[in-house]
């Protein structure tokens, strides 16, 4: 089968510490895969060699038609790569708005010079920015926050400025390092609507991180299985759910 | 949460306040003209133009390491260099005039900062200091051993062979201020300009977090080279005004690792990320020396020692001022200043 992302084989060590071990899976375009594992299981790690934060030593990944053994983070944003992370990493001294439209970057076309002499292309290229980060912060509820500076908000609104700054590129493939991380059980079932309207409105294809595995079943329509980098076990969470390994592994220890 | 469909109406954009803003700006240009007026030239020569060239030098700064985040402790070479091409640029092609001059000179300067920015593409913080500071040496270096760049004077020295704009004459000390202030206005609207585009934000973004702004699609690279040119360009015309519009004779040593130095806390002093708050810096690095000197003129300080051991208490209290106001006011004068307006405002509201 073909999806929207493919690994084969992909292997990173860190000094004698394999964290992802001849990894192949695929990510059908258009669903919300979750990927699970214990602490140090490879899951951040994998996500960084798909969008090129990391180089993986062996291995290919293929996404939209495209192979490559390693990519630019650049280039990999440029492809329609969106990404957030486990630890804040937003732009703390900026604004909620100017963290949203940081985001954008990749889609200003207009010269530098036109920029700063605000000319030719800049006008529509800054009414277009802001138009657009302007929706995608009402969307997540960040419009009341909008001239906050991010390290003066608190954890969970951070969390969805990072969620915003990536989302408002308009991102093929959307990877979230423990979006729901820190949340309680209401704010969890609120991200995971969002992440579903995300992704039926946005039609942006998801690959998640999440350990509550509640949670996981209900959002994700794929579920691959991490444990000390290689693959536990991969299908619907019906599925995966069943699997004796996972239950093992896994499952049996949280539940 | 709302859902996409129902999203808000965008806010107007947030139009630039009209009337406080540009009537702020009116009277600020007004009276940057009046100063020659109230000033005497011992006033402008010796105080409010080294001022304002050594805040211009600190804007330079102020944009590759408070806007970019990037370290360099070599901000005076690139000073010498815009000075050392103006100088050749007026001797040898007299035809050109003095703006252009200055234009070209900058862009000169703006080549080899980008030149000596290449190293942080692959080396961060510290080490990146270690590397500007190589340019600090070279163009010493250059500009004291290859006299060709001072046409040959025994002396090594420059001074410019004529100032004037369609035959304006610019020596005398208002000249020489009309001719920095009005470069200075010119340039603050400039780094304004940049740093308001989308260029300060994407430079912004690098120092705040770089592997999230690459990943998020910034061209961090080119960026951070751009940052060094620009930053260069503002740095090389300040040199050339220190050169001509302060110094009036210069040589390589104008340009030593003690100037970088000066230029690195008008940055601290003034506040990291800001514009105008290099003024107020360069005004503290100007004007604490004199005031000491005019101190132990008043107080008898004889009883210390010689002159020499004046001046090391000279650096000594220069220094101890510098740390308890990082103390006192990590984020530098500026914020000082930004919540003295807050504090008015409140003032002002709850007055309402
Ligand atoms: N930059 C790095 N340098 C050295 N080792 C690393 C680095 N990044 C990850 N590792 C190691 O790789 C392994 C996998 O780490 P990774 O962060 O991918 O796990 P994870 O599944 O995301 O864990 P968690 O649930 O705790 O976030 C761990 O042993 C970790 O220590
Ligand atoms: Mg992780």
């Amino acid at each position: 089968m073909t999806g929207l992302l493919e690994l084969h084989d992909v292997s990173l060590s860190f000094k004698g510490v394999r964290a992802l071990n001849a990894l192949s899976f695929s990510v059908a375009k258009g669903e919300i895969c979750a990927l699970i594992g214990p602490n140090g299981a490879g899951k951040s790690s994998l996500l960084n060699v798909i969008n090129g934060v990391y180089r993986a030593d062996a291995g290919d990944i293929v996404f939209d038609g495209l192979r490559f053994e390693a990519i630019h983070p650049q280039k990999a944003a440029h492809l329609g790569i969106g990404r957030t992370f486990q630890h804040n990493a937003l732009f703390r001294r900026l604004s909620v708005r100017e963290n949203v439209l940081a985001g954008l970057s990749r889609h200003g076309n207009a010269s530098f010079f036109e920029n700063i002499f605000r000319l030719g292309r800049d006008g529509a290229e800054r009414q277009g920015f802001l138009a657009r980060a302007e929706r995608t912060m009402s969307f997540l509820g960040l419009d009341r926050h909008a001239g906050r500076i991010v390290s003066t908000l608190p954890y969970g609104l951070q969390k969805r400025v990072d969620l915003a700054r990536a989302l408002v590129a308009g991102p093929k493939l959307l990877l979230l390092d423990e979006p729901m991380a820190g949340m309680n059980q209401e704010e969890k079932e609120e991200m995971s609507r969002v992440i579903r309207e995300v992704n039926r409105v946005f039609g942006s294809t998801v690959v998640l991180i999440e350990h509550d595995v509640g949670i996981v079943l209900n959002l994700a329509s794929h579920v691959v299985v991490l444990d000390y980098g290689r693959k536990l076990a991969d299908g619907a969470p019906d599925e995966v759910r069943k699997n004796p390994d996972v239950i093992a592994a896994y499952l049996g220890t949280v539940h | 949460m709302t859902t996409l469909q129902e999203s808000a109406p965008t806010k107007p954009l947030r139009q630039p306040a009209f009337g406080v803003g540009t009537l702020a700006i009116v009277a600020g240009l007004i009276a940057a003209f009046a100063v020659p007026a109230i000033a005497d030239d011992y006033w402008l020569s010796s105080i409010i133009i080294p001022t304002v060239i050594m805040g211009l030098a600190g804007i330079g700064l102020n944009l590759l390491m408070g806007y970019t985040g990037l370290v360099s402790i070599g901000s005076a070479a690139f000073m010498s260099i815009g000075a050392f091409s103006t100088y050749n640029l007026l001797l040898r092609a007299p035809f050109l005039p003095l703006p252009v001059v200055l234009i070209i000179a900058g862009l000169i300067a703006a080549i080899a900062g980008v030149i000596f920015g290449l190293p942080s593409l692959r080396i961060k913080g510290f080490y990146l200091g270690a590397s500007t500071l190589g340019a600090q040496f070279l163009f010493e270096w250059l500009f004291t051993n290859f006299s060709w760049f001072s046409n040959d004077s025994q002396s090594l020295t420059i001074s410019a062979p004529r100032l004037q704009i369609l035959d304006y004459d610019l020596q005398s000390a208002t000249g020489r201020y009309y001719l920095v202030i009005a470069t200075t206005v010119l340039l603050i609207a400039l780094a304004f300009a940049i740093v308001k585009s989308r260029v300060g934000r994407e430079w912004m973004a690098i120092r705040d977090m770089d592997v999230a702004a690459s990943v998020i699609g910034i061209r961090v690279a080119r960026r951070k080279l751009l940052s060094f040119g620009i930053s260069s360009f503002f740095l090389g015309i300040a040199g050339a005004l220190w050169a001509f519009g302060y110094l009036g004779t210069a040589d390589a040593h104008a340009f030593n690792l003690d100037k970088s130095f000066q230029i690195l806390f008008i940055v601290i002093i003034g506040g990291v990320a800001t514009i105008f708050g290099n003024f107020l810096g360069a005004a503290f690095i100007v004007l604490t020396p004199i005031l000491l000197d005019r101190l132990s003129l008043i107080i008898d300080l004889s009883f210390l020692g010689d002159q020499g051991a004046l001046a090391n208490l000279q650096h000594i209290i220069f220094g101890t001022i510098i740390i308890v106001l990082l103390i006192k006011e990590p984020d530098g004068l500026s914020s000082l200043g930004r919540r003295g307006v807050e504090a008015l405002r409140s003032r002002a509201r709850s007055s309402n």
